[in-house]
């Protein structure tokens, strides 16, 4: 295997330092280093991440092929910056049985760019009527940590406060698609004024809200660990800032697309500005971020949905819900938070990589760049700013919403185990990589 | 102007040049050869997603009397029931050879992506798009409304200082949102009556009173009231309690109708609910203006359809020989 050195790197928000790799490993951080043999990587300018953790993915693989592959999604996930991600349960077959998320975490495996930590479903078939088999998934080689009928909200309560109970016995966590079903029936754009003005069908606020306090309540009551997917609105920060305040183990992701559009870009009716949840109001993206610079929001998760051309080459209420994102995603969050002062490059570490990994469970991941730590990681160069184009999408489906927005900043290497799978900002090709 | 997909796009100067070239259009039909050669060659397709028989035919009387060859494209009965996408049927129409595409859909936003989309390069008329926008009924109220005012002084007329009432379901009303866009752009002052559950969230910033007692609205003596058709469907989900209670509250009914001052026009975009919405006292009184607003429909379109085909590069619009 390969050994790099990498050169006056700086370590997060920290010092400039020169990293070895070998074995699969960080063997050494100081400064000076000598070479040894390695190949050496100049990082001056460059930023150095700990691997980038991704607890919201959808791989869309089995049954959805066309839109993605564990491979294409692995690769689009490194070229992102990203070294393990979170496979989203609804595929077909559901990922609601030991067999199939064995059968994804070994086509992970076979990709070999990323870890890839399939995400169970909480009911058999997401249909939120009676628990999928979570002990097994939880036993299976997957080891499951993670359970998820993320697209759908597990609305039943007494579902809901079984599966957090559940899971407890293998301190696995219950990761809620919040939307009260009702009140989201038909629903197409955050209600409120442009809504209104575009005569689409309004998918409000308190339909998140509503579900974040019952589940917080319930957590509460059980003493079990939930996790809130995307939030996205300011009284959900609210919520969960005033649970954490009292105790309860919750944690919250919240995706790039919530850190930096709004629903006032859905009045060109262009179909890849559709996402559920749905882009809210400015007030709500501020709100957003200052959850995440204040703990509130622990965490940055891609919600990565990519869909084939015809499914956002329509009219607004025929298309998709989703948009790919784990290509974008650290351009996001420094163009939303780095960029306008909110949190360092520390923090971006905390909230893409450390806490994410700690959230599922994920031995090898999420560790500080030191020596003896496993050779996940991610060099950026935050300095450069360019057009956001389809060349950087590294997966199978090209529906971004940030196409033709500039964006800051630009992942020159990932490191996976010690192995690069991005090579001078190129992606390593796929036979070099599973090598 | 090469679309017509929103009143909101229209300009004060813009919407005024429109109604005018409608009032050329409706001499037209006072004469004994119906038919102007404005379009004669071009073609002009009727895109209907959505059953629409009065606006359908509208838009063909319209195309016809410009000498438009007309291709009424239904969803109803063609490939779209069998799920062909709105790109394939766009691109089918484009290889057709469509001048101006005419469009009626479900879903709201729909006849922008067509402009926007590429698909096509002729010019896309809204005729109704979801719960978003309905401009020819807007410009074709307007007309009604400036003609009864203003009556054969009309040309070059606005709706200065006109108070106009839009009644009932306003959220889910394509009718009510261009009106208030284009009443408005005249100089009108819209107020709308729903209850609460029937009126768009977080219209604070639009340029409309919003009141949830009919009466209280009526009190102050409109020179329009408008009543908007209420789907009884809509009760499955709340809206309302009862058709009864909704007819009491909300419907023009006798006593209310007898208590408008004497010369306040009422419409309907039609087709009514009488009994529901709107009694037959009030629907069939002399200040109905509910076939009137059929008539002038044609000649809006016309003058739509005019406006979009001969002169789809100016910004002022033209007005015919």
């Amino acid at each position: 295997m390969t050994s790099y050195l990498i050169r006056e790197a700086t370590i997060g928000a920290g010092d400039r330092a020169d990293i070895h790799v070998s074995g699969g490993v960080i063997a050494e951080v100081g400064v000076g280093l000598s070479a040894n043999g390695a190949t050496v990587i100049d990082a001056d300018g460059l930023v150095a991440l700990p691997g980038l953790v991704d607890l919201h993915t959808h791989l869309r693989q089995p049954g959805y092929e066309a839109s993605e592959t564990v491979l294409s999604g692995s690769q689009a996930a490194a070229a992102g910056g990203f070294t393990a991600v979170h496979a989203m349960a609804n595929t077909f077959p559901v990922a609601d049985s030991a067999g199939v998320v064995d059968e994804i975490y070994h086509l992970g495996r076979s990709a070999g760019y990323v870890e890839v930590r399939p995400v169970g479903a909480v009911t058999a078939g997401l249909e939120g009527t009676r628990l999928a088999e979570l002990g097994a998934m939880a036993r299976s080689e997957a080891a499951v940590r993670v359970f998820s009928d993320d697209g759908k909200c597990v609305s039943d309560p007494l579902i809901m406060r079984r599966a957090l109970e559940y899971v407890r016995g293998f301190d696995g966590v219950i990761a809620q698609h919040a939307q009260d079903p009702r009140l989201t029936e038909g629903a197409q754009a955050n209600e409120g004024a442009v809504a209104s003005e575009l005569g689409l069908t309004g998918w409000p606020s308190v339909a998140e809200e509503a579900i974040i306090a019952r589940d917080i309540l319930l957590a509460e009551h059980v003493g079990s660990r939930l996790h809130i997917c995307h939030l996205s609105t300011a009284g959900s920060v609210e919520l969960v800032r005033w649970a954490k305040k009292r105790g309860i183990r919750v944690t919250a992701e919240a995706t790039p697309h919530h850190l930096l559009l709004t629903d006032e870009n859905l009045r060109s009716y262009d179909a890849r500005f559709k996402v559920n949840p749905p882009l809210r109001t400015s007030e709500d993206v501020q709100a957003v971020r200052e959850g995440v610079a204040d703990g509130t929001i622990d965490i940055i998760a891609t919600d990565h949905a990519p869909h084939p051309i015809e499914s956002k080459d329509c009219e607004w209420a025929a298309a998709a819900f989703g948009m790919v994102g784990l290509e974008s995603a650290l351009s996001v969050v420094q163009e939303s938070l780095v960029n306008t002062g909110m949190i360092d490059w520390d923090d971006v570490a905390r909230i893409l990589s450390v806490t994410p990994a700690s959230i599922g469970r994920v031995a090898g991941q999420g560790h500080s760049l030191a020596t003896g730590a496993p050779g996940n990681i991610t060099l950026i160069d935050p300095a450069a700013a360019s057009v956001f184009t389809t060349d950087r999408l590294a997966g199978k489906s090209g529906n971004s919403p940030y196409i033709g927005l500039t964006l800051p900043g630009r992942v020159e290497w990932t490191f996976f185990r010690g192995r690069a799978t991005v090579s001078s900002g190129t992606l390593v090709p796929v036979d070099e990589v599973a090598a | 102007m090469k679309h017509l997909l929103s009143t909101a796009d229209l300009t004060k100067a813009q919407a005024i040049e429109l109604l005018d070239i409608a009032e050329d259009m409706a001499e037209v039909r006072t004469r004994e050869v119906k038919k102007l050669p404005t379009l004669r060659g071009r073609t002009v397709v009727n895109l209907f997603f959505e059953d629409s028989t009065r606006t359908r035919t509208s838009f063909e009387a319209a195309a016809k009397r410009l000498s438009a060859d007309v291709i009424n494209f239904s969803a109803k009965g063609s490939s779209v029931s069998k799920g062909e996408s709105l790109k394939d049927t766009a691109q089918t129409l484009e290889a057709i050879g469509a001048d101006l595409v005419v469009v009626r859909h479900s879903a709201s936003g729909a006849p922008q992506v067509l402009a926007q989309s590429g698909w096509i390069h002729s010019g896309v008329v809204n005729a109704g798009d979801g719960t978003h926008e309905h401009p020819t009924q807007a410009l074709l109220d307007a007309f009604t409304i400036r003609r009864r005012i203003h009556g054969s002084s009309s040309r070059g007329a606005d709706l200065q200082g006109l108070t106009v009432l839009i009644v009932g379901d306003i959220v889910h009303s394509r009718v009510a949102r261009s009106n208030l866009w284009l009443l408005t752009t005249l100089g009108a002052h819209v107020t709308f009556a729903a209850p609460a559950t029937l009126v768009p969230l977080a219209i604070d910033r639009w340029p409309v009173d919003v009141v949830h007692d009919f009466d209280e609205a009526l009190a102050v003596k409109p020179d329009v009231v408008m009543m908007l058709r209420i789907q009884t469907e809509r009760m499955r989900n709340a809206f309302f309690p009862t058709e009864r209670e909704y007819a009491r509250l909300w419907g023009l009914d006798q006593d209310r109708y007898r208590g408008l001052k004497p010369e306040a026009l009422i419409m309907h975009p039609g087709p009514m609910n009488r009994g529901l919405e709107i009694s037959s006292e009030a629907a069939d009184s002399a200040q109905a203006t509910v076939l009137e607003q059929v008539a002038n429909g044609v000649s809006v379109r016309m003058a739509v359809l005019y406006a979009l085909s001969a002169l789809p590069d100016a910004d002022i619009l033209g007005r015919p020989e």
